[in-house]
């Protein structure tokens, strides 16, 4: 759909405005937070020297925040961890999430709350028939020092269960990759899966996972071998995340995997678009109707996301066009005025759930495509 | 606009995910093929019984006759391809287009396959020595000689993951039809046009559509074919075939690094060869691991790379069209550079001369492609890098060494034409095993015999041989 082809129904119109106005607001709150000497970060206060620009009195919006350089997730490699701690949440129990690190340093993000707050809101957007609350989790997917398996735990206590984890290292799988130990891998698959199923028919009554779609598939294949299925061990919803979660994945997903369509039956999956620094976009939902698209919509103000002109990154494209995928987090943890996500995908409308910009047709950004490894595990 | 859409075990599967193949020198779509991802692969791959099953309700000499009609519709009928009805020039055309193959070289490689395809019967008794074909259906069978022999089938299917760039090997999985063995191809994405067109001609000769999988798509689908199927082929680098060395369940096609070696005894007359050597290194515009990468000699290596040098110095980019275009284009213009890339740090080492240097340029970019021009090299010592190097474009090493040393230096080598009439040269070339094929006398490496076996036989990776003894029941007695 191109710019001029989309129509914004009014009431919708009227909400984005809102939405913005309250964007707007939250922008300011965050950006005298980050940078006023009493509760700023040693890394945003000794980085404000360098701006020539006051965040406190140039930034008065948030198409301000182009006046900052780009995010570059490489400052988050090496220590110390603490200059990234905002004196206002000094002596607060601190976590730390990393991504990478399969060779080299990783890159290390600290958190104090955000993962329970971003996953709480996640949660709201969950339909309690196929997340029944209550229900006991189990976490398909990375372990070790990932904001995922934390973030996952968090939701199932917040809705009343408990969540089963399994161990994965995904350094390991990674370095399994490149040096071409396939059998191997396939190996370590099944490790994996093998966790899963036992704890899946242990007798924990759970109704919910996530998990990543490279597992969930081997997963519905190793209890299609034992004879049963996601369905028959109880599972009620789903949900996933990553690039390999197209309309395409989907469909399979719904037609051969999960038991039919959610309406005659099926599972309930729905996807989620994030990462460690932003936290978790949810997706309108999806239906064969509207051919298994998938549109992620960014927790507003929290998090923003924006789709740029390949050329000029603080420059939005037209709705239905296609660009880069532009980042923002804003809360009183962690700020990141504009990071370029490695993915690429069309502007979506805002519409009357989530009245702000979305972006569909997530998929690896086309110049480093060749360079980017996804769904290893 | 041709659409080609997966194929789940003969049954069209409409793709979500569609992507282009375009023009390699204009950059336009020609056509759209749809993908799937592992999922699908490995799901379909739970059925594959279904697919051998479907074969084995009809007999190998039925599925032979089957071949040679396909072969004959492959090689001159209109078929359904796709969501379209290909015509052989359309066909001719759309490889061209993608692959960047001239189209008198797909005419070849079409020829090649329909060949092959035609002479199954005489293929299958030279690579079984005669067996009854009845035999592997069955799995068990009497020879002749009053004992039982079994050869197994080891795997429902072959999978294969096909090359983008090489029309010509789609020679090695055409047997499986015959030997009642499904298929599970991963076309390439520049070369879906032959898997494609073959299995739609299978389809029309009466084989059953349930014994085809085809899975265009991406690593993913690529590595769940090998994954699940028992017996896979794959062609690729030298990496990749490092990769599948000493796996039983993968046969790996990689570079030929193929020779023409001379022995001292006929060396003198080395222009008796002249034309043997160019055709090795030039057909197929030096793209197949069959073109020949170095020629061996004790003496005279520097006249014979100048006389080489003369006859392909001046070959140069013509039209894909023109009959006389000897040179395949780089559809993927870093693919040129890096090559020439590689091929400037060869040169850079001492010893190692340029006898095509006084013929031009040989990177020619273009803004969808490149060529790259071919190249003679001189090496005065096997010691040289160069002596080792194959490439995707007419190049060959001329390599001086001594016969004494030849065969303990040449490394793996496909197809070894030896020229020489000296009994001890070819007794030791005939024991040597870094040569597979080999040739004794002027016959160019490019030109095989397909009744041979080729890097191992196929008979041999999807059968194994077994014992099988059979004893007749104890009648119980009656009460």
């Amino acid at each position: 759909m191109s710019a001029a082809q989309t129509s914004i129904p009014e009431d919708v119109a009227k909400s984005a405005s809102e939405a913005r106005d309250r964007l707007n607001e939250h922008t300011l709150k965050i950006v005298h937070w980050h940078f006023s000497e009493e509760t700023g970060s040693p890394f945003w206060l000794e980085k404000k020297a360098e701006l020539g620009f006051d965040p406190l009195t140039d930034i008065k919006s948030f198409d301000d925040l182009k006046k900052f350089p780009h995010f570059e997730d490489e400052w988050l490699r090496g220590g110390p961890i603490q200059r990234w701690v905002p004196k206002g949440h000094a002596g607060k129990p601190v976590y730390v999430f990393e991504t990478g690190g399969t060779t080299g340093v990783p890159k290390s993000r600290m958190v104090i709350e955000d993962h329970w707050k971003d996953y709480e809101l996640f949660s709201d957007t969950l339909p309690d028939e196929h997340f029944p609350p209550g229900s006991n989790w189990l976490m398909l997917g990375p372990s070790g020092p990932r904001r995922l398996r934390l973030a996952v735990e968090h939701l199932a206590q917040h809705r009343g269960g408990i969540c089963f984890c399994i161990d994965l290292d995904p350094r390991w799988v990674v370095k399994l990759i490149k040096k071409g130990w396939m059998e191997h891998l396939e190996e370590y698959k099944k490790h994996c899966i093998d966790q899963a199923v036992t704890v899946l028919t242990a007798g924990h009554d759970i109704k919910c996972m996530f998990a990543t779609p490279k597992l969930l598939e081997s997963l519905g294949e190793a209890l299609e071998d034992r004879g049963t299925s996601l369905q028959e061990v109880g599972i009620k919803g789903i949900f996933s995340g990553g690039t390999e979660f197209t309309p395409q994945w989907t469909r399979f997903c719904v037609e051969e995997l999960l038991g039919g369509p959610v309406e005659e039956g099926g599972v309930y999956m729905t996807p989620t678009y994030g990462n460690t620094l932003m936290g978790l976009a949810c997706s309108k939902p999806i239906s064969a109707a509207d051919g298994y698209k998938i549109s992620y919509y960014a927790p507003q103000p929290r998090a923003v996301t924006e789709v740029v002109s390949f050329d000029d990154y603080n420059q939005v494209v037209g709705f239905g066009e296609t660009g880069r995928v532009k980042l923002y987090t804003l809360t009183d943890e962690f700020f990141v005025p504009g990071f370029m996500e490695r993915d690429e995908g069309e502007r979506e409308a805002p519409f009357d759930m989530y009245p702000w910009d979305g972006v569909s047709g997530v998929r690896p950004f086309h110049e480093l495509a060749s360079a980017t490894t996804v769904g290893v595990y | 606009m041709i659409t080609l859409q997966p194929l789940r075990w003969g049954k069209p599967y409409e793709s979500m995910e569609i992507k282009d193949v375009v023009h390699f020198d204009t950059g336009e779509p020609i056509a759209k093929f749809g993908s799937v991802g592992g999922g699908i692969v490995a799901r379909d791959m739970k059925q594959a019984h279904k697919a051998r099953a479907a074969l084995l309700k009809h007999s190998t000499a039925d599925l032979i006759a089957m071949s040679k009609k396909a072969a004959d519709l492959f090689e001159n009928a209109e078929l359904p391809v796709g969501d379209s009805m290909q015509s052989v020039d359309q066909f001719v055309h759309q490889q061209s287009a993608s692959t960047g193959l001239p189209e008198h070289m797909c005419r070849s490689n079409l020829k090649k396959n329909s060949f092959v395809l035609s002479h199954m019967d005489e293929i299958l008794d030279c690579l079984t020595r005669g067996l009854d074909l009845d035999i592997l259906s069955r799995g068990y069978g009497e020879e002749g000689r009053g004992v039982i022999v079994s050869y197994q089938a080891q795997t429902p299917v072959l999978g294969a993951i096909l090359p983008n760039n090489s029309p010509g090997v789609h020679t090695l999985w055409l047997p499986a039809i015959p030997l009642q063995i499904g298929l599970a191809l991963k076309p390439g994405s520049q070369e879906p046009w032959t898997p494609y067109r073959m299995v739609s001609a299978f389809i029309q000769a009466g084989v059953p559509a349930e014994a085809f999988g085809l899975y265009p798509g991406g690593h993913d689908a690529g590595g769940a074919i090998m994954t699940k199927t028992p017996r896979s082929m794959i062609f690729g680098s030298a990496e990749t075939v490092a990769q599948h060395a000493g796996n039983p369940r993968v046969q790996a096609h990689g570079p030929g690094w193929s020779k023409i070696l001379i022995g001292d005894d006929v060396v003198d007359d080395w222009e008796l060869y002249l034309d043997v050597m160019v055709e090795s290194v030039l057909s197929n515009s030096g793209r197949s691991c069959i073109n020949c990468s170095g020629i061996w000699a004790s003496r005279h290596t520097r006249e014979i790379a100048q006389a080489i040098a003369e006859r392909i110095g001046p070959v140069d980019v013509l039209p894909p069209t023109d009959d006389q275009a000897q040179l395949a284009a780089f559809t993927v213009p870093a693919m040129a550079t890096g090559t020439y890339a590689m091929v400037q740090q060869d040169l850079a080492e001492s010893g190692v001369t340029d006898m095509t240097a006084d013929y031009g340029d040989k990177l020619i970019e273009r803004e969808h492609c490149a060529y790259l021009r071919p190249m003679v090299v001189h090496a005065d010592s096997p010691d040289r890098g160069v002596a080792m190097k194959e490439y995707m474009f007419p190049f060959v090493s001329v390599v001086e060494c001594p016969q004494a040393e030849m065969l303990r230096r040449i490394g793996p080598t496909l197809v070894g034409t030896v020229l020489t009439r000296d009994p001890e040269l070819v007794a030791a070339a005939g024991a040597c095993v870094e040569i597979d094929r080999v040739n004794f006398g002027p016959i160019p490496t490019n030109r095989l015999n397909w009744l041979q076996p080729h890097e191992g036989n196929i008979i041999d990776f999807l059968f194994r041989s077994r014992a099988y003894q059979v004893a007749d029941l104890p009648v119980a007695a009656t009460a």
